[in-house]
């Protein structure tokens, strides 16, 4: 019953949807068994283009993803798109209700919907992420999206590393800069004012691009991100929407920031990997009893004070490794 | 150890064929959820092969069918010749809402359901079903 890593691969490279859904569960669940499909995988991804797609609760992010993916779907494009939604941090628990707003895509086996917990805790979030990311453009899909929840450094993480990222937000009486998390302004790629029918509208768009054009550090030759007015409900502004999506493609192809960015995207999933595996060898170690436990005891009896503490780990962690 | 497998009972509830009803499964994907699951919500009115595609691609272990509509010795059969098309047998399909004992006995003794959960059952019941399928599994 149980494929193995390299059914799964092999699998998932005929188009499989079964085996790729396989491999995220397996990724998910950060089970070792995953490490060899993801190992031969790698070579085959880079083909897709990924957008990432956040802003605050409410503001029609997962309408945006559908409307957006019906139109690559009438491009005959296909598409895979990753839901993030938060895990409570009491049970571990969540109830991912995206599909919901994407009803339309249901039963389009050209594109494959994941819905994600964020599954906090553990704090490989963005590793999970990266790796779905990766299998879905191993996968073969054309357009990758990633949907978050702008709140929260991990989440922000996750889309701030994708060829383009979609910042959404919607009038709200003066408040969509204010909805428009700190850190998000400065990733955005392309910003979208949705549920452009409400009051306020013109208003939001004109404050969003005068935060921009006021933006530190804008060259003349760098990407100024749009600003677009969209009703995704009634799917209207999603054929500007796209077309920025390709133009900003096509900016950093020929800019040359399109090597540059994935170079940058590999750093930060490099560096994401090594954060968690230094971060549990650290962990470790402080349950081992006289190391990690016996320090801490030191510290509560204030013989040694926590950076000092800190820096006998590491000299202990590399010592170790150097064995 | 702290990093180690982090493996999580998946769970789909759907809505199948025409029914407006949807505060029974809403209520059971709370509990779900608050016992540490991980549940995808369908939204309403889904056909069988539009929510066994879903199933498939969030690979999930559990299959719940909220019917009200009356349909259900139409919609459920269906759903599960779907899934043993698609190779997918293995998933628990467990049904609830508004389904009489007779055809509760039939769906179950002759399609394959797990379970069907008749109104009024404790979501502690569900929960506990749930987790001792996906033990066995």
């Amino acid at each position: 019953m149980k494929d193995s890593p390299n059914d799964l691969y092999q699998k998932l490279l005929k188009g499989d949807r079964r085996a790729a859904a396989r491999l995220i569960t397996l990724v998910e669940n950060a089970d070792p068994s995953a490490r060899q499909a993801l190992k031969m995988l790698h070579r085959h991804s880079g083909g897709g283009h990924i957008v990432g797609m956040t802003g605050s609760p409410g503001s029609g992010k997962s309408t945006l993803t559908c409307r957006l993916a019906r139109h690559y779907r009438d491009e005959d494009r296909s598409v895979g798109i990753i839901c993030v939604d938060p895990s409570s941090p009491f049970t571990g628990g969540a109830l991912l209700g995206d599909r919901v707003r994407m009803q339309e895509l249901s039963g389009d086996p050209e594109v494959f919907i994941r819905s994600m917990g964020s599954r906090g805790a553990l704090g490989g979030l963005s590793v999970a992420t990266n790796d779905v990311i990766n299998i879905l453009d191993a996968f073969g899909k054309d357009v990758i999206i990633v949907e978050t929840v702008g709140a929260g450094q991990v989440e922000i993480e996750v889309v701030k590393y994708t060829h383009t990222c979609i910042v959404v937000t919607m009038p709200g009486g003066g408040d969509e800069i204010q909805a428009i998390k700190a850190g998000i302004l400065e990733i955005g790629d392309i910003f979208v004012v949705n549920k452009s029918d409400r009051d306020g509208a013109p208003r939001a768009v004109a404050d969003l691009e005068m935060m921009l054009e006021t933006k530190p550090g804008t060259s003349e030759e760098a990407w100024k991100p749009p600003v677009i007015t969209t009703m995704a409900l009634a799917g209207e502004g999603i054929d500007e929407l796209a077309a920025a999506i390709s133009a900003h493609r096509g900016f950093l192809v020929e800019s040359g920031l399109l090597e540059e960015k994935t170079v940058q995207r590999m750093r930060a999933e490099l560096l994401e990997i090594l954060n968690l595996k230094v971060s549990r060898a650290a962990e470790n170690a402080l349950e081992e009893e006289g190391v990690g436990a016996e320090l801490v005891r030191r510290m509560a009896d204030r013989e040694i004070d926590p950076h000092s503490a800190a820096d006998e780990v590491v000299e202990y962690l590399l010592k170790r490794a150097g064995r | 150890m702290r990093g180690a497998m982090d493996k999580k009972i998946r769970v789909f509830l759907a809505k199948p064929g025409l029914d407006g009803h949807d505060r029974g499964v809403l209520i059971v994907g709370q509990a779900l959820r608050d016992a540490g699951m991980e549940v995808i919500y369908s939204g309403l009115k889904q056909t069988p092969e539009n929510l066994v595609e879903a199933a498939l691609q969030e690979d999930v272990g559990i299959l719940g069918l909220s019917i009200l509509s009356g349909a259900h010795m139409a919609l459920i059969p269906r759903i599960m010749e779907l899934l043993r098309e698609s190779d997918a047998g293995d998933v628990t399909v467990i049904a609830g809402g508004v389904i009489p004992n007779d055809d509760a006995e039939v769906l179950v003794a002759e399609h394959g359901v797990a379970r069907v959960f008749g109104p009024g059952t404790d979501t502690r019941e569900i929960v506990a079903f749930i987790r001792e399928r996906e033990e066995r599994r």
